[in-house]
Formats: structure tokens, C-alpha cells, sequence
């Protein structure tokens, strides 16, 4: 079957199967490798692409469901700059490996966009569906405090370490 | 000659900064390229045929359908090896495919290349196999009644006839724990159309699968190249050879690029585990609070073929203790042969399974002697210049446990939660805790990890730095896991060449020798110590060459004054050094485990707070309080994200995480049954460093990925016991464990 739909602002027509999912879609067809599979089974989240402006887990959504909707990946997330979210996770050493960051940023920016001023426990139960095996998880949370700081128009916290 | 009044510039991203990833820019926007991403014109895909018994004679292998199969290449099987019929990193003991025998559940038996991933699946599902189904053998004490093992290692030191005013026994088990990288094995072959082939798979250490591929397809070394590739995460899981000899192979025999990716379900069998473990101690102590004699067994499970067992079992041994003195010690242990998934490497390597029970005795002989159970431990503190208390090695290098302890002891203590949020309690919006018998406990762990290679293997690290007027290239193997090796290489040959502009060159075996394993702890100290080693004898020699005493971006100085631009420097070419860093010898140990076998030692010490509903045995982790021995810290956020990440490891080992195995079969391989810690299951953590330089490596640094993944379990466990006033025997703590009902 053929599915039409918008990837990152560009219509693309694609040839897939019933049963194909969209992250295979995705990183299949037309080559986005950035949305990353890590369990296949909804739990890890590394999949987490926006369609029409919601994270969704691209491993529980088949290709076939995204006929007509807007898809953005962590390529299309913003325009030859990064994104607070990129920004924050890359200042705050918000990865290790790296694997579970694309997931992490998309969740995290949808929610950013819903509550651009969350508290830390916002933060972790809003993005308690995504999987780090890296950093145990707290230099995500200060990367994501730093986006929504930016994205406030506000100048972000300095880091939470010193050296003394 | 030119002189001038240019000033020097300060370089940024030197030693003791935190200097943003060089990699994060492509992490943050999806253009690292992941082993999995990896793609070339014209490839085929691959798929593995598993052994769906533990143990089974194969009584028909018949391919022939599969290559029936429309779109299928090839299919190859152990007939189809060309040369040594096995691998392994210290013996060649598993065959490239199960050939008559398997011996473990998901052993691989052949593999398929085809058009696509379905179709090889399609022609993995078409061959036609059938078994002799045969009674494992999968419990490790059968095991060892059976003398199934792969070594014994004992410790005698001391006088056996001493005994002390207290004693304590316990018994304790470890379950066996998944690495669980978020990203999957995955790799990709391209032949040269000369008969050899690129290898770009999944690796901690490229040279050790390269000396385990070439023999196995009877080529020569140069004509197997295998390449660093992006990886999600390894702690050990990616030091043996899974896919590697396969995709070779296969690419070899199609001519065409070919390449493999295992999906969640196949990685769980398609890697070795942590080893699963039994332990029996005896501690006895004198009145004043000194230990004086420990007795232990030791069993652990190395599943159906040897990997890295040998030298997990001699670290359970030499570290069954813990940092503590003690002149009379007396250890039996055995990694043992089963047909169990194969047991390896994993952060913390044989180090992790005793933690947990030498912790719970010096708990417990505390309790007996009515001391501070950290006082206790600090009473008993070894330090630099003591005998080792396993080896009897003289601890050359720093060991800084009483500091740590003191350190630890100085930190604040968690207040209990003021919040009403049922989502702070244990077992979280469940709702099924009643806030009035929710127990909170507090637990330390304090515990040890050699760094780098031991026992006499020859532990090197080859790194070569070039100079050029754009800049400074360091050619390395080394294996960029995550931790952030590429940064510490930038940040040591800045620190040492004053120059900013500084690329790590990823280096396929062809180009450059082997840089180690990243684990053990070692790159750091190998790696780096190479880094820094090598740009030392790089700039004497230019400023031998030029008469200066000083070497920064603009050229070569002397008093003050620019002598020659670095343009000029390099006029004849880039300059050019390589070296091979060696750590201090080790030596192999005698028949009773004495000798020196360590270059070096790190401590770590843990504090956690725990709640603990006792009625439904829920548990939620509020507080780790860490303080590590680091040597010297070379980037502070780096090293706090590996502490931080290293600790969550050792929380879920404690509370979560488990592969069920039942009769050689993994019951939960997928992320809904293996259950890893989330960001709810994340205690606040404070991590502090107790800085005194090592011996040897980079400064004084020393290796920090796997001390916290030791420390902080066993305190987890303890805070439990705490709170619950009982003891448990076993890890992970799971509620039935809690309630009592098992």
C-alpha cells in the first residue's frame, strides 16, 4: 500500500506494507536513522517521533495510521539550529551514549510545549516513559530544566556541581 | 626564525573542565551514526538460526530449503568455517555455529543472508533441523559436584587455626543481571573484492575480535579490518564476539556488504550476562572491632562456555572482602560450566557479586560487636602501603578507603519526605501503600575494584598523535562507548600541546594497534595515560629539534619569545608520534592466590536511604549519598554523569533487575519482564570525590566507571534489611523476599 504523508515539513509518498511500523518508515524508506529502536515493544521510548504535534512511540503506530499527518523527527525538530531541548542536552551532558537521546528530546519537547515551566517532578513523571541506561537520569532532568529556561526567555540555572 | 610579540592564547577544554562532548552535536540531532544506522549500496541482511534448547544433539541440518527460499544468498553453517573452528577471548572454546551439540538456548546454528530482513527470517524459519533433546545441566552447585568448571582459584593467607571473639555466617545469592545497552547489536561486513573484508560491528575492543575473526576464516591479520563504531552503550556486553565471525563470513561469501542487527528479544541471548552467583562467609573479629579471619565459597555461573570467566572468578576472589584488613583469609571459588546462558563481563566483573557478601557481614559483625556498623568498616580501612587482603599484594598506589569513609560519614543525612504526594511512596500512584507503615532504612556499601588488566596479561594502550599547523589528530582504537573517552583524549593532548584543536581519529586495526578493552576501568588510565605519554614525547622532541621550552598553537617558544610558527615546525610535514603505554607489570599469583596481580586499586562508599512498605514488600529508593576515589578528576561533569549512571546500575541490580532463567531457558528477554530503572525509580544522589593521585596514568587519574556500580547494591540491600529489621539472603530484593513468603 502507499501512505502520504508530511516528514519534517516535506511530503513524501512511500511504499510500505499493512504491517509495516512507522519507525521502520521512518528509518527504512526514507533513511531518518536518527529515531533509534531499542525494545520494539513501546517500552524504551528511543522512538519517540511528534505526530501532528504529539510524541508518540513510532513502534506502536503503524505506517499505515500516519496517512495525511505531520511527522517530525529529531532531524526536523528545528532548522539548521538546535533546539533548546538539543541545546540543553548537549550543555548539561544530558547523554553518554546517545541512544536514548532522540526519544528523550522529542518527549521532552512536547511537553515543554504543553508546560514551559515544570517542576522536577513534572519533568521525571512527564518523561518517566522513556528509558537512559547512561546517566542515571538526573543530568536529563537539569537538561531539560536548562530548555525550559530557554525557552521562557530565561536565563538557565548554572550547573548543580562544583569544584571545591 | 621569526621573533614577534604574540602573545600565547589560553586554551579552553584543558584538564580539570568540562568541555561539551565533541559527539553531542550529531547525539542532540540524529546524525551519530549507530552500528544499526549503518547502510551500504547493494547490501544484504542477515538472520540467525538459534538453538531452542539448552543442550541438544543435532541429529538433521538440512539448508537446502532456506535457499529455496526466493531472495535468500546464503546460508552457512559450521561446515562453512574455513579455518579454526572456534573463538573466545581467552580460549577458543565456542564453536563459530553449534555443530552436532548445542549447548545453550539461543546458541546460534546458521546463519542467512537475503534481499531483506524478512526474507532472511523467512529462510531461518525454512531449514530443517531436528534435535536429540538432552538433560542440561543447569544448577551450579551440580555443577560443581560434577568438577564442570572452568577454574577453580583459591586463597589461603594466614593461619586457618586463628578465630575471634565474634563470628557470622551468611549466605547469599546473586541473580543474574542484563547489561541492557539501550541500543542493539548490530554490525555490517563489506568485502574489499581482494578476499578480505571491513568489519564495522558492535565492539568494546576491535582488536580482540579481530585476533578471534581471522583465524576462524584462515586469513591473513591484515586482511580482516574492523572498525570503532557508534554504539548505544556496552558495560560489557560488547567485549565477546557475537555477529562478528558471521557477517564475515557471509560477506565473504556473497561478495556483497551484509548486515545484521539483533532486535531486544535476540540481544538477550546474543550477549553473555553478568554472572550469577551463591556465596557462603564466614567473618570472625576480635573484641576491640578487628577482623581477624574470613572464610568463603564462592560459585559462580559461567554458562555454557568460558568467555571471560576466568578472570571474573579471580576478581570475585581477590575482592570477596572487600577493603578491609584482615591477615588470615581463606577463599574457595569456582566459575563453573553449565548450560546456562554464557556468563562474562560486566560492569564491575566479579567485583559485584561478592559486594553484596562481604557488606552484609561487616553489617552484620558490627550488630554483633554493637559498633557502628561505619565505624566498623572505617576501623578496619585498608590504605596505601597495606598487604592486600586476598593477594598479600603491597598496595603500592592510593587507596584512600578511611578518607571515603570519613567523607561519607560527614554528608548530611536525607530528611524523611515532608510531601503527602503518593507518588513519593513506595510502589508510587499503585496507591496500595499506607503512608502510617511505610519503614525507612539506611544502608552503607563500601567496596573495592582492581583498574586495568591483572595477572600478568601484557595490558597496553597504542595511541599516535599527529601535528599539523590545522591542528593536532590522536589515532586511537580505543572504544567510545558513551562514557566519554573522546573527550578526556581532547582534553589531555590540549592540556600537554597548548593547542585547542584537537580530533580523535577512530583508527580500524589495519592503522593502528590494539588500545585494551574499554572496561576494567581502564581507558582513563590506558588510553589517556598513552594520550598524555605520547603528547609529552611529542612536544620535546619539537622543542628539541627548535631549541625552545615552550610549545603552544602559534609554534615553538623560547624566554618568552616566538621562535618558529607551527607552520614552520610542520614545514617538512606533519610531526608524528606514537608510543605504547604499558601500566605497572603485574605477575600471576601462586597455587594459594599470593603474589602481586593488581596495578592498581579504587574504592567507593555509598549511603542509601530506602522506604519500605514491609506488608507488600515495596520499595522506594529516596537516597544515594556516593563518595568515590578518583585519583584526580579530569572532567567533573563527565565524571559525575558515569558515577551517577554507574550507581543506577547497582540500585536496579539490587531491587529490579533479573533474567529469569528456568532450566537454561531466559524467561523475560524483552523490557517488559526485565525491568530497568525509570526516572521514577531514580533516588536523589550526592556525589562527592576524594582526590588522591595514582601512581601511574594521566595525572594521577584513576578509573571511575565501575566503582559505583559495585557500591552502591549492596547499600541498597542493606538500607532494606534496615528498615524491615531482618535479613535477607538474596538480590535482586524482590517483595515476596520482603513479605517473607520466600
Amino acid at each position: 500500500m502507499e501512505v502520504s504523508l508530511t516528514v519534517n515539513g516535506q511530503a513524501v509518498t512511500s511504499e510500505v506494507e499493512a504491517r509495516t511500523l512507522l519507525v521502520h518508515l521512518l528509518r527504512e524508506n526514507l533513511g531518518l536513522t536518527g529515531t533509534h529502536v531499542g525494545c520494539e515493544t513501546g517500552y524504551c521510548g528511543a522512538c519517540t517521533v511528534h505526530v501532528d504535534g504529539t510524541p508518540v512511540k513510532s513502534c506502536t503506530m503503524l505506517a499505515a495510521q500516519v496517512e495525511g499527518a505531520e511527522v517530525t523527527t529529531v532531524e526536523g525538530l528545528a532548522n539548521g539550529e538546535l533546539h533548546p531541548v538539543q541545546e540543553g542536552f548537549w550543555e548539561r551532558h544530558g547523554l553518554q551514549c546517545g541512544y536514548c537521546t532522540p526519544g528523550m528530546i522529542m518527549t521532552a519537547a512536547g511537553m515543554l510545549a504543553d508546560n514551559d515551566n515544570p517542576s522536577e517532578d513534572e519533568i521525571r513523571h512527564g518523561i518517566e516513559g522513556n528509558l537512559c541506561r547512561c546517566t542515571g537520569y538526573h543530568n536529563i532532568v537539569r537538561a531539560i530544566e536548562y530548555a525550559a529556561a530557554k525557552m521562557r526567555g530565561d536565563e538557565p540555572a548554572a550547573p548543580d556541581w562544583e569544584v571545591v | 626564525m621569526t621573533t614577534s610579540p604574540v602573545t600565547r592564547k589560553r586554551i579552553r577544554g584543558g584538564i580539570g573542565e568540562s568541555p561539551l562532548r565533541p559527539d553531542g552535536i550529531p547525539k542532540v540531532t540524529g546524525n551519530f551514526a549507530y552500528a544499526s544506522d549503518l547502510h551500504a549500496e547493494g547490501m544484504l541482511w542477515a538472520a540467525t538460526l538459534r538453538s531452542p534448547h539448552p543442550r541438544a544433539r543435532i541429529t538433521k541440518l538440512d539448508t537446502a530449503p532456506a535457499l529455496a527460499v526466493g531472495g535468500v544468498v546464503a546460508v552457512l553453517t559450521q561446515d562453512d568455517v574455513p579455518g579454526r573452528p572456534g573463538f573466545g577471548m581467552h580460549v577458543p572454546d565456542q564453536p563459530v555455529f553449534a555443530a552436532g551439540e548445542c549447548n545453550y538456548w539461543g546458541e546460534p546454528i546458521a546463519v542467512v543472508a537475503a534481499s531483506d530482513l524478512e526474507t532472511a527470517k523467512l529462510g531461518v524459519a525454512a531449514i530443517v533441523v531436528e534435535y536429540e533433546v538432552l538433560e542440561p545441566l543447569t544448577d551450579m552447585e551440580e555443577a560443581d559436584a560434577a568438577d564442570s568448571q572452568t577454574r577453580r582459584m583459591k586463597i589461603r593467607r594466614g593461619d586457618r587455626t586463628v578465630s575471634g571473639a565474634v563470628s557470622v555466617e551468611g549466605y547469599y545469592e546473586v541473580g543474574q543481571q542484563d547489561q541492557a545497552p539501550l541500543g542493539n547489536e548490530a554490525g555490517l561486513a563489506i568485502p574489499d573484492g581482494d578476499g578480505g573484508v571491513d568489519l564495522y560491528a558492535v565492539s568494546q575492543w576491535v582488536h580482540s575480535d579481530h585476533w578471534q575473526i581471522y583465524p576462524c576464516l584462515n586469513l591473513e591479520p591484515e586482511q580482516i579490518r574492523c572498525h570503532p563504531v557508534g554504539m548505544g552503550g556496552a558495560f560489557g556486553s560488547r567485549e565477546d564476539v557475537s555477529m562478528h565471525i558471521h557477517l564475515c563470513m557471509l560477506a565473504l561469501r556473497t561478495g556483497r556488504p551484509v548486515k545484521m542487527m539483533f532486535d531486544r528479544a535476540e540481544s538477550f541471548v546474543g550477549h553473555v550476562h553478568r554472572h550469577p552467583a551463591r556465596m557462603w562467609y564466614r567473618h570472625e573479629a576480635d573484641a576491640d572491632g578487628k577482623l581477624v579471619k574470613v572464610e568463603a565459597r564462592l560459585i559462580l555461573d559461567g554458562g555454557a562456555y568460558e568467555s571471560s570467566s576466568n578472570a571474573v572468578i579471580a576478581n570475585a576472589a581477590y575482592f570477596a572482602m572487600g577493603p578491609y584488613l584482615c591477615d588470615n583469609v581463606f577463599i574457595d571459588s569456582v566459575a563453573v560450566k553449565t548450560n546456562n546462558p554464557p556468563a562474562g563481563a560486566m560492569r564491575g566483573f566479579g567485583g559485584v557479586q561478592t559486594a553484596f557478601g562481604h557488606e552484609a557481614q561487616m553489617d552484620r559483625l558490627a550488630d554483633e560487636l554493637s559498633i557502628d556498623r561505619l565505624e566498623f568498616r572505617r576501623r578496619n580501612a585498608l590504605g596505601q602501603g597495606d598487604p592486600m587482603n586476598s593477594s598479600g599484594q603491597i598496595i603500592e598506589g592510593s587507596l584512600p578507603t578511611a578518607e571515603l569513609i570519613d567523607e561519607l560519614a560527614s554528608m548530611p543525612i536525607v530528611e524523611p519526605l515532608a510531601s503527602d504526594d503518593p507518588r513519593h511512596l513506595p510502589g508510587g500512584t499503585g496507591l496500595t501503600t499506607n503512608p502510617d507503615h511505610v519503614k525507612r532504612g539506611m544502608g552503607y556499601g563500601v567496596t573495592i575494584k582492581n583498574l586495568a588488566f591483572s595477572e600478568a596479561f601484557d595490558d597496553y594502550s597504542d595511541v599516535r598523535i599527529s601535528l599539523s599547523p590545522i591542528g593536532v589528530e590522536v589515532y586511537t582504537a580505543a572504544a567510545e562507548v558513551g562514557q566519554g573517552m573522546v573527550t578526556i583524549i581532547q582534553q589531555l593532548a590540549r592540556e600537554v600541546l597548548k593547542i585547542e584543536q584537537v580530533a580523535v581519529v577512530w583508527s580500524d586495526t589495519n592503522v593502528i594497534g590494539s588500545a585494551g578493552s574499554t572496561s576494567a576501568s581502564r581507558q582513563t588510565q590506558m588510553t589517556g595515560g598513552a594520550t598524555y605519554q605520547c603528547a609529552v614525547e611529542l612536544r620535546q622532541q619539537i622543542l628539541d629539534e627548535f631549541g625552545g621550552d615552550d610549545l603552544s598553537s602559534e609554534g615553538v617558544w623560547r624566554d618568552g619569545d616566538l621562535l618558529v610558527t607551527l607552520a614552520e615546525v610542520c614545514g617538512g610535514g606533519a610531526k608524528e608520534h606514537e608510543i605504547r603505554y604499558r601500566h605497572p607489570e603485574t605477575f600471576a599469583t601462586d597455587e594459594n592466590g599470593q603474589g602481586d596481580p593488581h596495578p592498581a586499586f579504587a574504592v567507593a562508599a555509598h549511603r542509601a536511604v530506602v522506604d519500605v512498605d514491609p506488608e507488600l514488600g515495596l520499595v522506594r529508593v529516596v537516597q544515594l549519598d556516593t563518595v568515590q576515589d578518583v585519583g584526580k578528576v579530569l572532567n567533573p561533569v563527565a565524571a559525575l554523569g558515569q558515577i551517577e549512571g554507574g550507581a543506577l546500575q547497582g540500585v536496579g541490580m539490587a531491587v529490579l533487575e533479573e533474567l529469569v532463567v528456568d532450566k537454561g531457558v531466559i524467561k523475560n528477554p524483552n523490557f517488559t519482564d526485565y525491568l530497568l530503572p525509570t526516572f521514577l525509580d531514580a533516588p536523589h544522589i550526592e556525589v562527592r570525590f576524594v582526590e588522591e593521585p595514582e601512581r601511574w596514568g594521566p595525572l594521577g587519574a584513576k578509573g571511575i566507571g565501575e566503582p559505583p556500580t559495585i557500591s552502591a547494591g549492596p547499600a541498597v540491600y542493606a538500607a532494606i534489611q534496615d528498615a524491615i529489621g531482618r535479613h535477607l539472603h538474596r538480590v535482586p530484593v524482590l517483595p515476596q523476599h520482603i513479605v517473607g513468603s520466600s
